[in-house]
């Protein structure tokens, strides 16, 4: 079809699953076994937004940076690619003109239909989608989804925040209230009544993922209604982190780390370790395995990590938060635990039920829990 | 003056066929020196950037125009803006602005998905024209508004359309994550997915969905509703002089309020083959800026709907070009939209060169 | 800090808020009134906000000052201005398409120079703190008023004398009315337009400065969400009068400020609805003020889209 398929990709790949199977028959390996190791291989990566946006699209492009740098592959990207058309033609111009196996899209909206569409066409390259929901019987098996359970750095967030606040109010900058930002949210201010249960969270929609003004508008009203510590959810924290930051407000980051806006101001920030990520699923495919079709991690696994604590938290601040954060580390530990209502009065957990991060039903949450000044909808 | 043109025009046609060629070799000689220069232009600029313009030349046209994947691609892109464009260039013949189509898309897009789900059940035979018929008229009516607020009250269409374009993309969020959002939309708010049998698929032999072959033939239609009947007339004489239209008796309001619902209509058409050839759904990425784009196509075509066919397939084939662009030479996105934005105002310079050589117009060298 | 102000804090919200979101509505629409008294239409004004944007945020990043950010803004603004100026003054040539072709090149340029700067901080410009007579934190917040707004304001005062009652601003107006009657008494129709719209693209480079040195106070792709093509329609809105292009700014900004007010009182349900406001009220305001038995006041007669 053009001059610029290489002749490798497909074939190199097709060898190596057929290996593959050839060893599951046997009995199965473990996860990243030597099959038939590749020697080079094409990695593309897909952004919806500018790569340096100090927030979601940044957090991936790093981890495609590590990437880069590991022997035999080589990256391709784009950046500010919208979820329509668009992103289809992209993926297959990465397979059909640079002969990619293995791509990114890295989000949310690419997944349906976009990476379907596609993965039925080009069942020899592989599909890993950051934040779908891979359900087996239902997606094809040569697309994997993968997230990180970053509510727990919410969590650790909001524990910092239940320290620094001295209003007791605490403020939410979101985009669209759906599952992955409620969890943020709710974690944001379970973390801080952990510290003080009298603490509430007024949280401001945008409807946008990246509209700066709006952003502005809604921290300065955060600001406005007396929250002293405010965080966000948001493709780019930045404009956030500053309007808050230029009110005296304490902020906490998200996606990446943000500190040097606001060096004096910033308690801690749940950062996205896509770096890690991303270099094991590359060695994974690089020596002939194959990337397991639904990854979750969270803290314990590299997936995420937290920003050094700033100098505005307090000593009591900084140990419970060592505390809670190497229970975490442990495994077992719940944000979201009986007994808790949503702001409707609904109940959510009966007392003693709880819901580990790693629970399936935190991935369709939609509520609010008490405390949260706001509505779903 | 519009009744000069045409008469002038009438004339033509009994003039020689070498002389009709040269005027017609006008048309396509200037735009293609323009295009050209655009290029030339936007060469130098790649050089003070330390980048081969030859390289960058030969990746568009691989990435746009060098295989059969990338004419898929480039038609694949040009299928909405085509829709888009007439939203521009009809009312344009009746001297109105119209700046609002990415609404009529928006809405159009969000009446489908609406009513695929009642209409699941019925064959697709009858429910698919249905739905076309639905985007069509919520499109139609949404700039037909602006059309008939300006006739009506007075107000002008440009700052209309423009505003009616947000009000609907809000309106379009808020339904989609409100009253009409599918709870199994987790972390995508949509409308609940189209059934498979509502799902438009591709042309014959082509990986390019029906869109592309509607969104011909409306500019062949509209070309022939402006070109060849009495409406496209009156609309040109009442784009030219309103008072004298009336005096001559034309129904002004009803060609305005048609023309710019029939442009609505068609960008509706292009938010209902993005819900039903794309994404299956009605969610925020119909607002995806195609409205925009049809602008520019509409007015480098000088609101000629034939003449929009080449200009959306050379937008669309930029576009297309930009991810190779990127990984090849390591160029930011934005060097694609610089790109257009010199040859197009190449293009729109060169307007000015129209009637100065004498080569295209043998009736002068006669004399 | 004190506490909260309940449903008092929407007044004050609304007036902070139209202070803060006006600035670069009143510079663009300021800078194409005075292009379209001349006669002529700047479509293409979103571009060079934006280019402004990232030209002031870049040179304030280099030089460390956010006022050199300002004047290559405004600097940049002149170039689109006389850009668009020179070529429209060729015969033929479509103002409106030229515009959004310029509209096209603007933000592209911006986006492409542009990447270097995301991620660098810049120093702010400037505010007066107007507020310190209040103990309220949030009117304190409300009533700092940057320097641009008053400068914007003075201009809006200027520009009206200037074309009630100065040779210059008569000037304009009749090239604005009439191509042969400027001829007529020995003016330069081409030169004068060019000049205006020169002038008028230093403005919404200046209005871009504020974008990205004041509020929201850095540079990113999305720094503006349509502002620039907003203004320009405000023009009509405020029937090319500039002490209506303040109000209307004003009006703009502070209906922006609902949405986000709103909710942090706990008015949570159809955000999305309160976020069309400014739409909603415009329009609204629009229909009721239009006529059509008299032609749009104002209005220059030379102006494309009027005609």
């Amino acid at each position: 079809m053009t001059t610029f398929r290489s002749p490798f990709s497909r074939r190199g790949f097709l060898q190596g699953a057929a290996a593959l199977t050839g060893a599951t028959a046997l009995g199965g390996l473990p996860f990243g076994a030597r099959a038939q190791a590749l020697t080079e291989l094409t990695v593309g990566f897909i952004y919806v937004g500018p790569r340096d946006d100090f927030g979601y699209n940044q957090a991936h492009a790093e981890g495609a940076a590590a990437v880069k740098a590991m022997a035999g592959v080589t990256v391709v990207e784009e950046e500010n690619v919208p979820e329509t058309m668009d992103v289809q033609k992209s993926m297959e111009s990465m397979i059909n003109l640079d002969g990619a196996a293995l791509i990114f899209p890295t989000s949310f909206g690419y997944f349906d239909p976009h990476i379907l569409e596609l993965a039925g066409k080009y069942p020899e390259v592989r599909f890993e989608h950051c934040g779908g929901m891979w359900t087996k019987d239902k997606h094809p098996m040569n697309v994997g989804s993968y997230f990180g359970y970053i509510g727990m750095g919410q969590y650790l967030n909001g524990v910092a925040a239940g320290h620094a606040s001295k209003t007791k109010k605490i403020g939410f900058v979101a985009a669209k209230p759906i599952p992955q930002v409620l969890l943020n949210i709710n974690s944001f201010l379970l973390g801080a009544r952990s510290v003080d249960p009298t603490i509430t969270c007024q949280v401001i929609f945008t409807g946008e993922w990246s509209l700066a003004v709006k952003e502005a508008e809604a921290t300065n009203a955060l600001c406005d209604a007396g929250c002293d510590v405010i965080t966000c959810h948001v493709d780019g924290p930045k404009v956030v982190i500053e309007t808050a930051a230029g009110r005296g407000s304490f902020v906490c980051g998200y996606h990446a780390n943000q500190s040097a806006l606001a060096p004096e101001l910033y308690l801690t920030g749940a950062e996205w370790n896509w770096a890690a990520v991303y270099t094991k699923m590359v060695e994974t495919t690089m020596a002939g395995g194959v990337i397991d079709n639904f990854v979750r991690g969270g803290l314990a696994d590299g997936f995420i990590k937290m920003s050094p604590l700033g100098p505005a938290v307090p000593e009591a601040g900084r140990k419970q938060f060592e505390a809670v954060q190497a229970e975490i580390l442990k495994g077992g530990f719940a944000a979201i635990k009986g007994p808790l209502k949503d702001n409707t009065g609904a109940e959510i957990a009966a007392a003693g039920q709880s819901f580990l991060e790693t629970d399936p039903a935190l991935e369709s949450m939609s509520y609010l829990v008490e405390g949260v000044i706001g509505s779903t909808s | 003056m519009a009744v000069a043109e045409s008469l002038m025009q009438g004339s033509a046609r009994s003039e020689g066929l070498r002389d009709t060629l040269a005027r017609r070799a006008e048309a396509v000689v200037i735009p293609a020196l323009a295009l050209l220069a655009g290029l030339v232009v936007f060469g130098l600029f790649l050089l003070t950037q330390g980048k081969s313009p030859f390289s960058f030349l030969y990746y568009v046209w691989q990435g746009a125009y060098g295989s059969a994947f990338s004419w898929q691609n480039t038609l694949s892109r040009a299928a909405p803006l085509l829709m888009a464009a007439l939203c521009v260039a009809l009312p344009a013949r009746l001297g109105l602005v119209v700046i609002g189509g990415e609404g009529a898309i928006v809405l159009g897009g969000v009446a489908a998905g609406a009513l695929a789900g009642p209409l699941a059940g019925v064959t697709p035979v009858i429910a698919l024209p249905l739905l076309a018929l639905a985007a069509m008229i919520v499109g139609g009516a949404w700039i037909g508004a602006s059309g008939a607020l300006r006739f009506y009250r007075g107000v002008n269409e440009t700052i209309a359309s423009l505003l009616l374009s947000y009000i609907a993309i809000a309106l379009m969020n808020h339904l989609v994550e409100g009253p009409l959002r599918d709870p199994a939309s987790l972390n995508k708010p949509s409308t609940a997915p189209l059934v498979e049998g509502l799902r438009v698929g591709n042309l014959p032999g082509m990986e390019v969905h029906w869109g592309l072959l509607f969104g011909i033939i409306g500019c062949v239609v509209s070309w022939v509703l402006i070109e060849r009947t009495s409406w496209g007339f009156g609309a040109r004489i009442a784009g030219a002089n309103v008072k004298a239209a009336q005096v001559q008796g034309l129904p002004v309001g009803r060609l305005v309020i048609g023309f710019t619902a029939l442009g609505g209509a068609f960008a509706g058409l292009a938010g209902f083959f993005e819900v039903t050839a794309i994404h299956g759904t009605a969610n925020a990425s119909l607002a995806a800026g195609y409205g925009y784009t049809g602008i520019l196509i509409a007015f480098l075509a000088r609101h000629n709907p034939l003449a929009i066919l080449p200009v959306a397939l050379l937008l669309a084939g930029f576009d297309a070009s930009s991810g190779l662009v990127q990984r090849r030479m390591d160029l930011p996105d934005a060097a694609v939209v610089v790109l257009q934005g010199f040859v197009f105002m190449a293009i729109l310079i060169s307007e000015t060169l129209y009637g100065r050589f004498d080569i295209f117009h043998p009736e002068r060298r006669a004399r | 800090m004190a506490g909260d102000l309940g449903l008092w804090g929407i007044p004050v919200a609304i007036v902070g808020g139209a202070i803060r979101v006006s600035t670069p509505f009143l510079f663009v629409s300021l800078g194409e009134v005075l292009t379209e008294r001349s006669g002529r239409i700047n479509l293409g004004l979103e571009g060079t906000l934006v280019f402004g944007a990232m030209a002031g945020y870049g040179t304030a990043v280099l030089t460390g000052s956010a006022w050199a950010g300002v004047l290559v803004a405004a600097l940049a603004g002149v170039v689109f201005g006389l850009v668009h100026g020179i070529i429209c003054s060729l015969p033929k040539v479509n103002d409106i398409a030229v515009g959004i072709a310029m509209m096209l090149l603007g933000s592209g340029l911006a986006f492409y120079f542009g990447k270097p700067f995301i991620q660098p901080t810049a120093p702010d410009l400037p505010a007066i703190a107007l507020g310190g007579w209040s103990d309220l934190p949030q009117v304190q917040a409300a009533l700092n008023v940057n320097v641009l707004f008053l400068i914007g304001l003075a201009l809006a005062l200027v520009m009206a004398w200037m074309f009630r009652s100065t040779k210059v601003g008569l000037t304009l107006r009749v090239v604005g009315d009439s191509t042969d009657a400027a001829r007529a008494m020995g003016l330069r129709p081409a030169v004068i337009r060019t000049l205006a719209t020169a002038a008028g693209g230093a403005f919404a480079g200046v209005g871009g400065a504020y974008l990205s040195l004041y509020y929201p106070g850095s540079w990113n792709e999305a720094i503006s969400s349509g502002q620039g093509l907003m203004a320009v329609a405000l023009v009509i809105f405020a029937r090319w009068n500039p002490v209506a292009c303040f109000w209307a700014a004003l009006l703009f900004g502070g209906a922006g400020a609902l949405g986000p007010a709103l909710q942090s009182v706990g008015v949570t349900k159809g955000y999305y609805l309160f976020y069309a406001a400014p739409y909603v009220l415009t329009l609204g305001v629009l229909i009721a003020t239009s006529s059509t038995t008299r032609a749009l006041s104002g209005a220059p007669g030379e102006l494309s889209i009027t005609k």
